[in-house]
This record gives C-alpha cells, structure tokens and sequence, in this order.
C-alpha cells in the first residue's frame, strides 16, 4: 500500500470527484445493491436475528465496560498459553514494537492476512522504512497492494475494481512482486484467482513470519479468532514460524460462548453467506503445531479516549462486517477513498474522528457525510445508532466540547468555517421563538415572490445547482388559517410563549 | 376530539396547501382540528446540524404550546420522528448533563400522544378508507424518518390503496433515501444531487404521473430536481390526495 490518507481534502471534495467518475459509481452500484440484497435474504433466514442482535450490543457493551479487567485476563491467559503480550498506546509504538519483532527474526519479508489495525497504524510503511517488505495475501489487499492503491471498503478493498482492471494490474505488477502473472491471462473470474493462488502460494512457503489482525479476542481463555473466506489468512496463521497479532483492544469478547453469537452475525452481515469458509482459532503456540512463536500487540491508538465518550463509546462495538457500507447511499456513491481512512462508509464517519481527532478538514468534514437516512443502523448487528453519533460529533465540530486526549480531559475548540453557520442557526432559533417574528418573516418571502431566484448566493447555492426551488406561496399557511378561523381558539392554558 | 396540527415551519411557509388538506381531510372525518399560533418548529434542523443546545428551547416550547390537546397530528414523517424518537433523548442529555429534569419532564407528555397523520389516520381513527377520490397513477416513496425511526410501515400505501380511482405502482428503490438530509443537501451538493437524480429515474421508470410522500422536504428535493431535469412528473403530499374528492377535486 503505498498511498497514505494524510493531506485529504474534506469530504464534499474528495465526493465530487468520486461522483463523477462514472466507471467507479457502476462498479460500486453494482457491488453494494448485489451484496445488499444478499445479505437482506440471509438475515431473514434467522427467526432470532433481533435477539442476536441484542445479544451482541450487550456483550460488547459488557466487554467495553469491563474492558480493563478483560485485557488483563486475556494477557494471562495468552502468555500462559506460551504467548507474549505488547502494550501500545498509539501507532507509533506499535509500529516500533512489530518492526523490533521481525528485526529480531533476522528476516527482511513477511506476509500477512488482512489487518485493518495494521492499516490504520501504516504499518507496512514503518516496515518499509526498517527494509522489510510486507506481502499482503488477502486476495482484494493483494490488488490494492499491487495497484499501488488504498483500500476503500473494509471487507472488500478493491471493491472499486472491476474484473478487467483487476487482469491489467496482474499482469502489469504481479512480476515485480514475485511471481508474475501467466501469459494470455484473462478476465474471468476462475483465472484471476489461479493467478493469485499461484502468487501467494510461492510466498507463503518461503515466509518465516506472518502479521496478522484478529476479528475476535476471548478473554477467558486468551484466544484469537480469524474469521475468513479464501484460506490466505489460514496460511498466513500456520506456516510461518513467528505470528505477529496486532489486534484492536476494542476486539475482546470475555467468554467463549460469546463467539456464538458473533459467528452466526458476523457472515450473515458481511458476506451474506451462512457461515463464513475459514474460521482459525490460537491460542497461544504449540508444540509441532504452527508457529513457534507468538507476540500479540495490543492496540489503544485513541480508543481508550473513545470509550470515554458516553455517546460515541458505542462505535467500538462495531465488528467490521461492512453492512453498513453497503447499504449506504452516500458510500454507494462517494465510495470508499473519499473518507480519507482506513475506516470508510458510516462506520468511518464515525469511527475515524473519534480516533483521529475532528481537528483536520477531512476529519471534521465526515461527521457531515451521512445524509441520517438511517440505514446504517437498521443493518448494524450490533446496534449502533450510526445517526446519533453523527449527530454528536457534528456538535463537536460546531461547539467544541469537552473531550478525552491521551486520557486527559480538554476542552475542543469549535473548528474554523462555522461562524457564519453558528450565527444563522442563533438567529433562525430567535425567530422560531417569536411566532411574531416568523409570521412576518414569512410576510415578506411571499411578497418577495416573484423574485424567486434561479440561483441562490452563498451556502445555497449548493441546492439551487442542480434543483429548482419551490414557488412561494401567495399566503403562508398561519395567515390562511387566522383569516378563516379567527386570531386564536386554544383551550386555556396553551399560550405558553417559551424560548 | 380535539387535535392540534402541528404543520411545522416549512410547511407553514412554503406549503400552506398540505396544511389546508390536513385541515379538510380531518375535519371531513370528524375530527375537531386546531392550529395553535404559538407553534413554530420542533427543532430538527438545529439538533441535526449539531447546535442540540439550540434545540432544546425549541422542543421545550414544542410542548407547551401543544400541552393541552388530546393528540398533535403532523403531516411530516421527520418532524414527528424528532418529537417521538429525540425529544426523550434531548431530555435525557439534559439530565446526564448535570441540568436537571425540566426538559426530559415538560417533554415527556407530548412524546406519547404526537402523530404524524397516517399514523393517527389509521392507529388513532381506525380508518383506512377516507372518502378519498384522485384518478391519477401514483408511485409512493417512504421517507427515511417515516420508514426507519416510526416505522410507518403500510400505513400510507393502505391508505392510497383505498382511494378511488388511484392506480398505486411500486417505486424501484423504494427504500432508498433521495439526498435530501435537511444540511446535508448543502453541505455535499454533489452527493446529494447524485441520490436525488437516482431517484426521480425510478419514479420516471414507473410511468407514474405523480410521485407521494408524507414529507414536503423530500418532496422538495424530489420535485426540486425533477424540474430541473425536466421530468414531467409532479410531486404530491399524501395529504393533499387523502383530502382529495370527487366533489373537491385536488387541483393541480
Ligand atoms: S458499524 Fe455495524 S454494520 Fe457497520 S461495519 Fe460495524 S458492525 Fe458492521
């Protein structure tokens, strides 16, 4: 992966571009409404999926509220299993801590299975930097990789890329990788994949350490689990001779039988498909069996300052399944890039600028890319009210606030460009509190009606671009009603003028 | 019984003929209707904009001035999810905030007896009939709030069903939200204009003459873009055909 996220522009920019390209809106459109209407049929197989749906937003709150305690089991229980736990507070120590790690192997490659906690910490960066080279052997990662591309979906990151760009990028990049792609190689689906499979498999079987991420984390009995479905990730986990595990700290669930929820969920949500092909369970190393050594790096990275916020806590439920990108219509359209993170879609709206901060104009824009259709959270198997964190976070961006950095408390600043905003929405609040003034307000517009204007200045030309305004009314409605019913019938007691 | 109409600012300002069908149409079923002056906004564009602050005088005066009415029917699917789903949670706020119960109490009594109109038409009047008479191929797009915070549900095309001489057809994409997201049309023009234009194409894929739904705003995004991209197709609110009848025909 070689482009990074930093320098962004804000979200309507990067939007604009995306909307206009119309090869990427086809290859999204298609991709989301197939998997949308999938995942909708899979979902209605389950009689109990409201119950499931319940049962993961508590276990996950339940995890989250005790995550302290949880975390500690989970360290006692992997390095009794002949693991070994890091600590790391941000990116950059974990980055130091993996790339330490494989220094130490005497190796100078590694391959790994889909990590989105790699991703957001640049990790094959810092490997790059420290002469490592990161093979990425997730089929959609490897395209990315490959393309010298972001990812822009969590599940599916080349979901941008159609079959035919798919066959160029092979054939024009896999040489300089490794194995290149063989001659006369096509677009169908069944040789895109055989040349992957003949790629990777070249990698696999040289590679002495393996990076992984971990879907799920089970504090009882120190656990990880991956859940997939090519089998890359199994490989990955088994055949080199050191895993390296970097794992959000948000991904622990305390029991075993919590996975039985998670695992009938998780597949459903994402990939539309009953139970996912490969689900790879550690715990900790064994004997002739696997890697001999196991290091688990445990990654904070803003999300202990997150927990500590009472309405945006929620987001680290999430468990990646995706759905949320796909049925979103701002996604569909915008796609993945233009939320400049590894997190995009809704989740990332809400997500990122609680990891990141909302003081960047990308970050500060994508509390704003959601149009609160609701969508989000009616598919979301854990429950998050995608809409309600927006909404908080736009406040955040608005008003400031109070807010937890590096586990201190400090106040937020409002962002810049919202003054004029601020101050409308102060003077629309005073007329909606004097009826009076509303009333004469609305007085003017409708003798102002015949200037109804084509197009309008500031902030409103954005609507008036590519829609017509309504005509005015000759009357607004209150008028209409004192003139035909008289000034005021209200039972008694009603006349309350507050605000 | 005794009711309150709640038309909301923008229907108040921009479309008084909703607010005089919902008169007629209730009215017509029996239904003793008021429309306190002191009314002015719930709220919804400042709390989703992020200014909850600013919200919170609005809901508080919501409430006192429709305290006293057995019911409060509004013909908005968004400005009745604001009441129903966010006012508790504006008062809630307030509480974990440190600011006491004045506004979680004064808004409670109204939460439970606010109705958007197809609501109270069928849950409230037990009717799905309404005497209704509009000859005209008609497509129904759900709004987001309507559909996903008060689960609507049939409610409004059980009503169009039953109007005489209306063909209903099914919108493709039904479900989808057409752009509109109050700031949102501002804030990503481009996005929004992109749903908009996706959606006026599967109503004009229907071949209906007129596109319904319960929210004006919607509509006007709807109606907004089908003009400009001349569509020759016309939005209407639910309101206006329930109210319609072969007597008083709607006209437009
Ligand atoms: S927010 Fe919910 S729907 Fe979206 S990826 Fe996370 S778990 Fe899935």
């Amino acid at each position: 992966m070689s482009g990074t996220f930093v320098g962004m522009p804000a979200f309507p920019e990067a939007a604009h571009r995306a909307v206009g390209d119309r090869t990427l809106r086809g290859n999204l459109r298609h991709a989301t409404h197939t998997i949308r209407a999938k995942r909708a049929g899979a979902v209605a197989e389950l009689s109990d999926w409201a119950a499931l749906r319940e049962a993961g937003r508590q276990i996950k709150d339940h995890a989250l509220r005790h995550l302290e305690r949880c975390l500690v089991q989970l360290e006692d229980a992997v390095t009794a299993a002949g693991g070994v736990v890091h600590w790391a507070a941000d990116a950059e120590e974990a980055n130091r801590i993996v790339t330490g790690l494989v220094k130490a192997t005497g190796e100078s490659e590694v391959v790994k299975v889909k990590s989105m906690a790699t991703q957001e910490i640049g990790l094959n960066e810092a490997l790059e930097a420290a002469g490592i080279r990161a093979y990425e052997t997730d089929l959609a990662e490897l395209i990315v990789q490959l393309g010298k591309d972001r990812p822009s979906h969590i599940l599916v990151p080349a979901i941008h890329r159609n079959r035919g760009e798919i066959r160029d990028i092979f054939r024009s990049e896999m040489g300089a990788w490794g194995r290149p792609a063989p001659e006369g190689l096509t677009d169908e689906p069944a040789e895109l994949a055989e040349a992957s499979r003949l790629h990777l498999r070249e990698k696999f079987l040289r590679a002495k350490v393996g990076i992984s991420g971990a879907n799920f984390m089970v504090a009882e009995t120190g656990t990880l689990v991956v859940v997939e479905s090519e089998g890359n990730g199994r490989m990955c986990l088994t055949l080199p001779e050191t895993l390296i595990s970097v794992v959000g700290i948000e991904k622990i669930v305390p029991t075993w039988q919590d996975l039985e929820v998670f695992l009938q969920t998780l597949p459903r949500s994402s990939t539309a498909e009953r139970m996912n092909p490969y689900t790879s369970m550690w715990t900790g190393t064994t004997d002739g069996d696997g890697p001999d050594t196991f290091h688990l790096v445990l990654l904070d990275n803003g999300r202990t300052d997150t927990l500590a916020d009472p309405v945006g806590r929620q987001a680290l439920r999430c468990i990646r399944c995706s759905a949320c990108l796909n049925v979103c219509p701002v996604y569909e359209r915008a796609g993945g890039h233009a939320y400049g993170s590894v997190y995009p879609g809704p989740i990332g709206a809400v997500l990122t600028p609680q990891l990141r901060g909302v003081q960047s104009p990308i970050d500060a824009s994508l509390p704003y890319a959601s149009s609160l259709c609701g969508a989000c959270y009616e598919v979301c198997p854990v429950a998050i009210d995608i809409p309600e964190v927006l909404v908080h976070l736009r406040e955040r961006v608005v008003q400031g606030g109070p807010v937890t950095r590096d586990g201190a408390k400090v106040i937020l600043k409002p962002a810049k460009g919202h003054a004029a905003e601020r101050a409308a929405m102060r003077a629309a609040r005073w007329v909606l509190g004097h009826p009076g003034a509303l009333r004469t307000g609305q007085r003017l517009a409708s003798r102002a009606r015949r200037y109804r204007p084509r197009t309008l200045p500031g902030p409103g030309r954005a609507w008036t671009a590519s829609r017509d305004l309504p005509a005015l009314p000759t009357e607004p409605f209150r008028d209409w009603w004192q003139r035909t019913h008289g000034e005021d019938h209200r039972p008694a007691g009603t006349e309350g003028n507050a605000g | 019984m005794r009711v309150a109409l709640f038309l909301t600012c923008v229907n108040d300002t921009l479309f008084p003929d909703t607010g005089r069908a919902v008169v007629k149409l209730l009215t017509r079923l029996g239904v003793d209707v008021d429309f306190p002056m002191a009314q002015t906004c719930c709220g919804q564009a400042h709390y989703n904009t992020g200014y909850r602050h600013q919200a919170e005088p609005l809901a508080r005066r919501f409430s006192e001035v429709f305290r006293e009415y057995e019911a409060v029917v509004t013909p908005s699917g968004s400005c009745g999810a604001m009441v129903r789903d966010l006012y508790p949670r504006l008062g809630e706020r307030a509480r974990t905030e440190g600011r006491g119960d004045i506004l979680a109490t004064t808004v409670a009594p109204v939460v439970p007896k606010t109705y958007e109109l197809t609501e109270f038409l069928v849950d409230v009047l037990g009717v799905t009939d309404v005497g209704a008479y509009y000859p005209h191929r008609v497509t129904y797009h759900p709004t987001c709030h309507g559909l996903r915070v008060l689960g609507l549900g049939d409610r409004p095309t059980r009503l169009l069903r039953a109007v005489g001489g209306l063909e209903l057809v099914e919108l493709p994409g039904a479900e989808e939200c057409c752009g509109f997201g109050g700031t949102f049309a501002v804030k990503n023009p481009d996005v929004s204009a992109a749903m908009g234009t996706d959606k006026v194409r599967n109503a004009e894929s229907t071949g209906a003459e007129v596109l319904c739904a319960a929210d004006n705003s919607c509509l006007m995004h709807i109606g907004g873009t089908m003009s400009r991209l001349g569509v020759g197709m016309r939005p209407v609110h639910i309101a206006e055909i329930l109210a319609s009848t072969e007597k008083e025909p709607l006209v437009v």
